[in-house]
């Protein structure tokens, strides 16, 4: 278990080409978790695990498609077990692709439609605040997280998203004029119909301190570790 | 037996590198309306009836060679033996 109740356990799986794990658990510690690496290897997630991040990185070289070859880590199985049984998970940019791939959340992340790696601030509007990790945000607030990817061009078709519409489950998009990749009705974040599940393609992990240009990620990143803190208090 | 599995995004998703592609064979010259980009598989699979080859690489295709939201794929068996 987690040593102090106050700081809940969050398990940030690393793969081989992940590269954001360090910062994550930096900005998660910062938010107030106790953030632990976890090798892609493990079959299992620590004991007394309240949620858990996947970072942005290059698992796998991204070969064949970005997270397609992650999604069959054997950490993966024990994710996608905890995601079952209503665990917080947070897909952060290749995490994201990773959850997408692995059908845990809907549509696929394609190349950016410029065929460029975008690496700036954008700005996202969170069109849903009432969610485990957007819960320190306001409906319509705008929030200033930098992106930094090749691959992050969301698809889903018509019909997909307008169920997604419907459920409440477009939780972030870019704000108008900022789409950095053709994303699909500037779509930058979407979670899981249960809501607990959430990828987005900006880096929150790099917004959390004035001294990097902006601190509005650990508004997500803060959201997160409230709601799992009360997660893992229902567990004791 | 050998397979060749060829995966091609969906007609109508959009395809930047095809495009890329068309418009650098446009530059030089060629009478190019429209290129689409995919990728090609080659397998060597350990098993000798065709038709169970073939469900395999079903499977295959399935669950990690394409990501049927965006593609489509076509496999090619043939025996060398």
């Amino acid at each position: 278990m987690s040593g102090d109740p106050e700081r809940p356990l969050v398990a940030v799986a690393c793969f081989p080409g992940s590269n954001d794990d360090r910062d994550a658990v930096s900005a998660l510690e910062r938010v107030g978790a106790d953030a632990r690496r976890v090798w892609h290897d493990e079959p299992e997630l620590p004991e007394g695990t309240a949620a858990v991040v996947l970072p942005g990185g290059f698992s796998y070289g991204d070969y064949l498609r970005c997270g397609a070859i992650a999604r069959f880590s054997p950490i993966m199985r024990a994710v996608t077990a905890f995601a079952g049984d209503g665990g917080l998970v947070l897909g952060i940019c290749n995490g994201f692709q990773i959850l997408t791939e692995a059908g845990v959340l809907p549509g696929v992340l394609r190349a950016n439609e410029s065929l460029n790696f975008v690496c700036r601030d954008v700005r996202v509007r969170v069109e849903e605040a009432d969610t485990a990790f957007t819960s320190r945000c306001a409906d319509g607030q705008d929030l200033t997280i930098p992106v930094k990817h090749g691959e992050g061009c969301w698809f889903a078709g018509e019909e997909l998203l307008a169920e997604l519409e419907a459920n409440g489950q477009i939780v972030l998009r870019y704000a108008p004029g900022e789409n950095p990749n053709g994303a699909v009705d500037d779509v930058a974040g979407v979670r899981n119909a249960t809501g607990n599940v959430f990828g987005l393609m900006p880096h929150p992990e790099h917004a959390v301190d004035l001294l990097l240009g902006s601190a509005d990620g650990a508004l997500i990143l803060g959201s997160l570790v409230d709601a799992a803190r009360l997660s893992s208090a229902a567990l004791v | 037996m050998r397979a060749t599995v060829l995966v091609r995004p969906k007609p109508g998703i959009l395809d930047p590198q095809g495009q890329a592609v068309e418009s650098s064979l446009r530059h030089l010259g060629f009478a190019v309306a429209e290129a689409r980009v995919g990728k090609l598989v080659e397998l060597e699979v350990e098993i000798d009836d065709a038709a169970e080859a073939r469900v395999q690489l079903e499977r295959m295709c399935e669950q990690l060679l394409a990501n049927p939201l965006i593609e489509s794929y076509e496999i090619e068996l043939r025996d060398d033996a």
